[in-house]
């Protein structure tokens, strides 16, 4: 069962599973679901990036979204310009971003904390900034008439790409290495590890994620506009990460899924709470259903916000505090039916 | 010339209202070593209360100056309230937790603040004007009755808190709960009363800095705390963040160098400025202008 063979099987059997969803389920489906399962798809790849930056390596960044521009404007312009497909202009993206990351990791990794973080965000601000000022790439108004190409088999096949990669990496020696510099920066540094390197590495690899989902994003809407990315959405993947904990692959990435679908789920609730209503007002109970249900997704922010804080002060280690969902289950399985001594 | 010596008019007005926000971020980050993300919606919650206060004392239909003066007292009062509480509700329940929850709170307080602000009244919400502007001309240069008051109201806002941190018994508890909050707890200084009157404090100020902001833009709107809010953040970051005269500091340098690129390279390209000025600063000098640098130990 641990023959690596069985892992590239898993892997190719997701691929085919994804594909398969994308060619006989996703026609079906409603268009507005569809598109909230590829925004679920896009920040879970972007969030695997930062787990690995903030989480694994305990490096505070508060700039992701600044690397997801690069991808997005990255691709998007090799293909507008240099006509290379869609396909190959995603990877491209995600290493133009990549390279981005080691510009921006090699002089800022040197600061720490909350100094790191500042910086991160200044350089997110800059991106945006100098990408408005460039007519070439659309300026504030956005790029426009970038091709079409992201469907959801594209989409689930990088975030497979994305967490079977993350997990590898983080089980390797490289792994090791990241939860080292976190836990304890000087420690690692006397044990010969050359740790402005690994952090270096982490940026770098985090970046590349953020810039591949940051191409899928531009593939998939056809324009592109610097206000996607500014600090606020740096700061929504952040909130992913420490909401699903640190340390942890599967939380940030539970903590993606629930907090894009969070928004849309209660715009669906205050539709069906309506529903509800009719037979209450058919019988004279109530004259109208009650005029906020109608407004339920105006409120969705400061619904967002609420769990946000509550999550904080209930859960401080986040969703899953610094464990796998895996051994989460198995945890609670094991409590519901002990094993026979 | 004078296009440099009005830009330096502009830039002084805008880093001193920079500076009353900065010093609110600063404090706080010296008594509780978290950036306080809600920070910018206290100054925005800041306009809002001026606008409430100023509709219903009347304010706002017959303005005077003592109406005026009592407007910036009112909103002043109704920052600190609104500081504390945010300290009280969201923050000291976190108090043993990790900086990175904190922070998280401290953004989703934000965002509350801010989606409740624009639930409650919308956005663009015209201000009415309250004191009748005049602006003079000097050598080509000119200087209104707005930058006159803010440079004013800063300084004499800045005095006082001097005097506040350095004469008082409240600023001495500050100071050591900020050197030392478990060694100020075993002095018996009750810490946690310290820390929200670090925040109420650090909220008059912002909320001083809101109503001269709305004197001059009179438009509120549950964005406007952004924009001003990061500035300011970045400006107590640039001067050493939890260092008083630091905040005020880079404030001033960050307001100068915004206008003067605006004046003579072009207004888009000053929010980068601000930033690579910050990034550079950093790099150089990397706990900002005035932060000691304190070498990390076993």
């Amino acid at each position: 069962m641990k023959s690596p063979l069985f892992g590239y099987a898993l892997v190719v059997l997701g691929i085919a599973a994804v594909w398969g969803i994308d060619q006989f389920v996703i026609p079906w489906t409603d268009a507005y679901l569809t598109n909230v399962l590829l925004r679920i798809g896009f920040n879970v790849i972007a969030v695997t990036g930062l787990a690995l930056v903030l989480g694994f390596t305990g490096q505070f960044s508060l700039g992701h979204a600044g690397f997801m521009a690069l991808g997005a404007y990255g691709a998007a312009s090799l293909s507008l310009h240099l006509n290379v497909p869609p396909v190959l202009a995603v990877p491209l993206g995600g290493l133009i971003a990549g390279l981005a990351g080691l510009v921006v990791g090699v002089p800022s990794l040197r600061l720490s904390g909350d100094y790191l973080a500042v910086v991160t965000l200044g350089f997110n601000q800059i991106i945006i900034v100098v990408v408005q000022n460039t007519p070439f790439l659309g300026g504030a108004l956005g790029l426009t008439g970038v091709p079409v190409a992201t469907s959801f088999g594209w989409t689930f096949t990088w975030v497979l790409l994305a967490v079977v990669f993350m997990r590898n990496l983080l089980k390797s020696s490289h792994g090791r290495a990241f939860a080292a510099v976190r836990d304890n920066e000087i420690a690692t540094r006397s044990l010969g590890v050359d740790t402005t390197r690994i952090k270096v590495t982490a940026f770098v690899v985090g970046a590349f994620w953020a810039g591949a989902a940051g191409a899928l994003l531009g593939f998939y809407n056809s324009s592109i506009f610097p206000k996607q990315f500014e600090f606020d959405r740096s700061i929504e993947l952040l909130a992913m990460v420490v909401l699903g904990g640190t340390a942890s692959l599967s939380g940030p990435i539970l903590a993606a899924i629930v907090l894009t679908a969070l928004p849309e789920f209660l715009r669906v609730l205050g539709g069906w709470l309506i529903k509800a209503c009719a037979p209450l007002v058919a019988a004279g109970l109530l004259d109208a259903p009650p005029e906020f249900l109608g407004r339920l997704s105006q409120y969705r922010m400061v619904i967002y916000s609420l769990v946000l804080i509550g999550m904080m002060i209930t859960r401080p280690k986040g969703f899953l505090g610094g464990r796998e969902l895996g051994d989460v289950l198995v945890g609670a399985w094991r409590r519901v039916r002990p094993s026979p001594a | 010339m004078t296009l440099f010596v009005q830009q330096l008019v502009n830039g002084l007005s805008l880093g001193a209202i920079y500076a009353l926000i900065a010093l609110g971020y600063t404090m706080v980050y010296g008594t509780l070593q978290m950036i306080n993300f809600a920070h910018s919606e206290v100054f925005m919650m800041g306009g809002f209360f001026a606008l409430l206060i100023a509709k219903y004392s009347g304010v706002a239909d017959a303005p005077s100056v003592p109406g005026v003066i009592f407007v910036a007292v009112g909103t002043m009062l109704a920052t600190a309230t609104l500081g504390a509480t945010i300290e009280r509700l969201a923050y000291r329940p976190l108090r043993k937790s990790g900086r990175l929850n904190m922070l998280i709170t401290a953004i989703g307080m934000s965002l509350l603040l801010q989606n409740g602000a624009l639930l409650v009244w919308g956005t663009n919400v015209p201000f009415p004007e309250l004191l009748p502007r005049t602006t003079w001309v000097i050598a080509g240069v000119s200087v209104s009755t707005n930058n006159v008051l803010v440079f004013s109201v800063t300084i004499v806002l800045m005095i006082a808190l001097h005097h506040v941190v350095e004469r008082t018994q409240m600023g001495r508890a500050m100071r050591a709960v900020s050197a030392s909050r478990d060694a100020a707890a075993l002095m018996g200084i009750p810490v946690d009363r310290i820390i929200a009157f670090t925040f109420a404090l650090g909220s008059i100020l912002a909320g001083a800095a809101s109503m001269l902001w709305v004197l001059d833009n009179p438009r509120v709107d549950p964005a406007m705390g952004i924009m001003p809010g990061l500035k300011a953040f970045v400006a107590a970051v640039l001067g050493g963040i939890g260092s008083i005269p630091g905040a005020v500091a880079g404030a001033i340098l960050l307001g100068l160098c915004e206008t003067m690129v605006s004046g003579y390279v072009s207004s888009t390209w000053r929010d980068a400025v601000a930033f690579l000025l910050l990034i550079v600063i950093l790099l150089v000098r990397p706990a900002g202008l005035f932060g000691k640098f304190v070498p990390e130990k076993v």
